[in-house]
């Protein structure tokens, strides 16, 4: 049984719910188990955000993520709250252009990744979460890249087709910048 | 239908809609919001009425009126709202009236706070208002089941002409998985509703009360006689759980909707440490399953009752069980939800060691 | 023969249980008989309160819900909402309405909701026995204002007719009396009036009927009518407060 069991994290409108939505999106078209859980209630309105996801071969049962096989944080105080979450083994998955810290965890695989400059590159801020998407998937193959471009597809629907293209480049550019510095 | 991923919430009126729900009265409160929202959307659409009321008292009475005129309506809440509805919920058991009711549970007592809690076990199950009645009550662990039990719970309510609650709380309402919604159809054999108020012009000239007003001792008791025939045969034929692991289980786990899956991930750990753990499931919650008790209560040592609350549905645990093998209790509150590792640790406590 | 006089058939054949001199039976009859005239009997749907008219669904010969005490416009909305061409009204006394049920008149009125609402004022709690309701007069003595209501910590009468008149959504608002034959006639226009509105789709209407409770206030019959028009009239004023028609 493979299991991934995930939890983004950071500020609300960095797009946190949207990498897990998409996330589990893809997964559910792989045919396989998905949750996505989200923080919810007054915490949402102090402008964090987290979400759960988990994607697996098998039934899911507890949907709320205690040892994950990642953890994505998107700004510091996420790290913080975070950074214990991951199982022993896992990843570690920082947006630097925010966390001016390194990780205390030492068993752990750890990534930097400069995503809003990144994204920058690419045009727009905006996707930031998405340039993380590419590198979470070139560490986890935990769903197949077409899935998760159909998902993108799905998500943004005839409405907004045109930002489809930008939204492909900062997901090639996670996927990239996580094969470089992986080789 | 293709399988889509959706919210907890956004599953349970989805379900609504497609098993004929055309009425929702309701009174936003945290974590249902997108119940009420997604049918305000979606409600007019296929014709149908959302009507947001000023109160949860008001909420009910449109209900309770919108029964009575022949309507499959819905209303939702969450556990404050719920308990302002129980004085119109007494009303539409005691004028025998079909609805369904969805409480999505947050923790208490008072304002309390919003996160998940299954601390209206007892409100739920009991009746919640005044008099002697009950509601059907049906606790989703899953979206899946949350869709499917949604539907179902139009169709308990017009066949007993008694109100239906879907019981879950803020992790099930928020959570999304994939849902597919199949074509429904009524259950065969649902009585027509020849006694909804529709004016005597179509009814030929009989004139239709709904009424839960009898002053005659001797009429009300004979009224709530044939209530309770009917809660009979629901406890007859009416009652639903799923068995898990049970067969060579040692320590049988007792939880529903949440914590059951909790104790899903649980039993699985305690599996590769060796220790043999089942999981029993009721999804009815009234009707609870008795029945299921005694072939499990031959085989295992004692039960773990896991819940998210200090204990409400341990009393019914206690009844089935009736003294013939230990139970033991683990429960979180207040909003929090318990890990698979601290259920872990409760079998590891009971049977006397980390593993086999 | 000749027939001079006849039930309306808006009514049945129950036995009202009302007090003797009570006005509760004369503005059913009043109700009956316009439901009758406009020829909307057969889709018209009563709701009835809980108070001294708690069996009115007896008395009306339509279909009929009871409803919780002070929920009556709520229920009336879930009627009219799921068939918009049924006639629907309430039937409320002072306490239901004004009291325990004010959030729901408020808010039916608020939402323009397409009923009819007959409200019998009494200034008094008919059914549990005498006491005090929020349209008591200041200085009417009841089971629980015996030394008469005090304005201070008691406070003074809530005027219904008034304060929905300020709400947009209303089509009709009239505060009428039967205390006498030509106030009589005058009511049987206003509640008739109130039926077609909503017939004609045009909104939430509501008449209040000064009523009153000899056994309660501890009159006469007689005495009792002349205590409506003495006391109470002042206190209400009879009129129309609001006509989308335009009419007074």
């Amino acid at each position: 049984m493979t299991e991934a069991r995930i939890i983004v994290a950071g500020f609300g409108g960095q797009g946190i719910l949207m990498i897990g939505k998409l996330l589990a999106h893809a997964g559910m078209m792989e045919g396989k188990q998905v949750t996505w859980l989200p923080s919810y209630g007054p915490e949402m309105r102090g402008g964090t955000a987290n979400c759960n996801v988990i994607i697996s071969d098998d039934l899911i049962g507890a949907p709320i993520v205690s040892e994950a096989t990642c953890v994505i944080a998107m700004n510091l105080p996420s790290l913080d709250r975070f950074e214990s979450s991951v199982q022993a083994g896992g990843w570690l998955l920082l947006n630097s252009s925010l966390i001016p810290r390194s990780p205390a965890r030492h068993d752990v695989q750890t990534l930097a990744i400069p995503v809003n400059e990144l994204a920058q590159q690419q045009g727009s801020q905006r996707v930031a979460n998405v340039v993380m998407l590419g590198v979470y998937l070139a560490v986890s193959q935990a769903v197949q890249k077409a899935s998760l471009i159909a998902a993108i597809e799905d998500v943004l629907g005839p409405g907004k087709r045109h930002l489809l293209e930008i939204n492909l480049r900062a997901l090639d550019a996670g996927i990239a910048f996580a094969t470089k510095v992986q080789v | 239908m293709a399988r889509k991923l959706m919210k907890g919430n956004e599953a349970i009126a989805a379900a609504a809609i497609n098993a004929g729900c055309r009425h929702f009265f309701g009174y936003p409160i945290t974590p249902q919001n997108e119940i009420p929202e997604y049918m305000s959307r979606e409600l007019p659409k296929v014709g149908g009425v959302y009507l947001q009321a000023e109160s949860e008292v008001a909420a009910i009475n449109m209900v309770y009126g919108a029964a009575g005129a022949g309507a499959r309506v819905l209303t939702s809440s969450s556990s404050p709202g719920i308990s302002l509805m129980q004085e119109g919920i007494s009303y539409i058991a005691g004028a025998e009236l079909p609805c369904v009711l969805v409480n999505i549970m947050r923790a208490g007592p008072g304002l309390g706070g919003v996160q998940p809690a299954q601390a209206d076990y007892f409100q739920a199950t009991r009746g919640g208002g005044h008099g002697d009645y009950h509601v059907v009550v049906l606790a989703p662990a899953n979206l899946q089941e949350a869709a499917d039990l949604t539907q179902l719970a139009f169709d308990l309510a017009d066949k007993y002409r008694n109100p239906v609650m879907v019981l879950a709380d803020g992790m099930i309402g928020q959570l999304m998985e994939p849902v597919e919604l199949s074509p429904y159809h009524p259950a065969a054999g649902l009585p027509p509703k020849d006694w909804a108020t529709t004016g005597t012009a179509q009814s030929g000239g009989r004139r239709r009360i709904i009424n839960s007003l009898y002053l005659y001792p001797d009429q009300l008791e004979q009224h709530i006689r044939a209530i309770f025939a009917k809660y009979a045969e629901i406890e007859r034929t009416e009652v639903r759980y799923e068995l898990h692991q049970c067969d060579d289980a040692e320590v049988v786990i007792v939880a529903y909707g949440t914590t059951s899956r909790i104790a899903r991930s649980a039993i699985e750990k305690c599996r590769r440490l060796g220790l043999r753990v089942g999981l029993l499931r009721p999804i009815t919650l009234y009707p609870f399953p008795f029945a299921a008790f005694p072939p499990v209560i031959e085989r295992a040592k004692m039960f773990l009752v896991v819940e998210m609350s200090m204990g409400q549905m341990l009393d019914d645990v206690k009844i089935a069980v009736a003294g013939r093998k230990p139970i033991s209790f683990y429960g979180r509150t207040g909003g929090i939800v318990p890990t698979p590792e601290e259920v872990v640790k409760q079998v590891q406590a009971l049977l006397g060691g980390p593993g086999a | 023969m000749k027939t001079v006089y006849e039930k309306s058939p808006g009514l049945t054949d129950v036995p009202m249980h009302y007090c003797p001199g009570c006005t509760h039976g004369i503005i059913h009859k009043l109700v009956a008989e316009s439901l009758a005239e406009l020829g909307v009997l057969g889709r018209t749907v009563a709701v009835a309160p809980v108070g001294c008219a708690v069996f009115a669904y007896d008395y009306f010969n339509c279909d009929a819900q009871e409803a919780a005490h002070g929920r009556a416009p709520a229920v009336a909305t879930g009627i009219k909402r799921v068939h918009p061409d049924n006639i629907v009204f309430t039937y409320q006394g002072d306490g239901d309405l004004a009291s325990i049920g004010m959030a729901e008149i408020v808010h039916a009125a608020m939402r323009g909701e397409n009923i009819t609402v007959v409200f019998v004022n009494n200034a008094i709690y008919g059914m549990t026995g005498g006491q005090m309701a929020p349209t008591t007069l200041v200085g009417q003595p009841t089971t629980t204002s015996p030394l008469g209501r005090n304005r201070l910590g008691q406070g003074a009468p809530l005027r219904i007719c008034e304060m929905l008149a300020t709400i947009d959504a209303t089509a009709y608002i009239a505060r009428v009396s039967v205390h006498s034959i030509p106030r009589l006639n005058v009511a049987k226009r206003a509640i008739k009036k109130a039926f077609q509105l909503q017939v004609e789709n045009k909104g939430f209407s509501l008449v209040e009927v000064l009523s009153t409770c000899p056994t309660n206030w501890g009159l006469s019959p007689v005495d009792s009518l002349r205590w409506v028009e003495q006391n109470m009239i002042p206190a209400y004023p009879l009129g129309v407060y609001k006509d989308i028609e335009g009419g007074t």
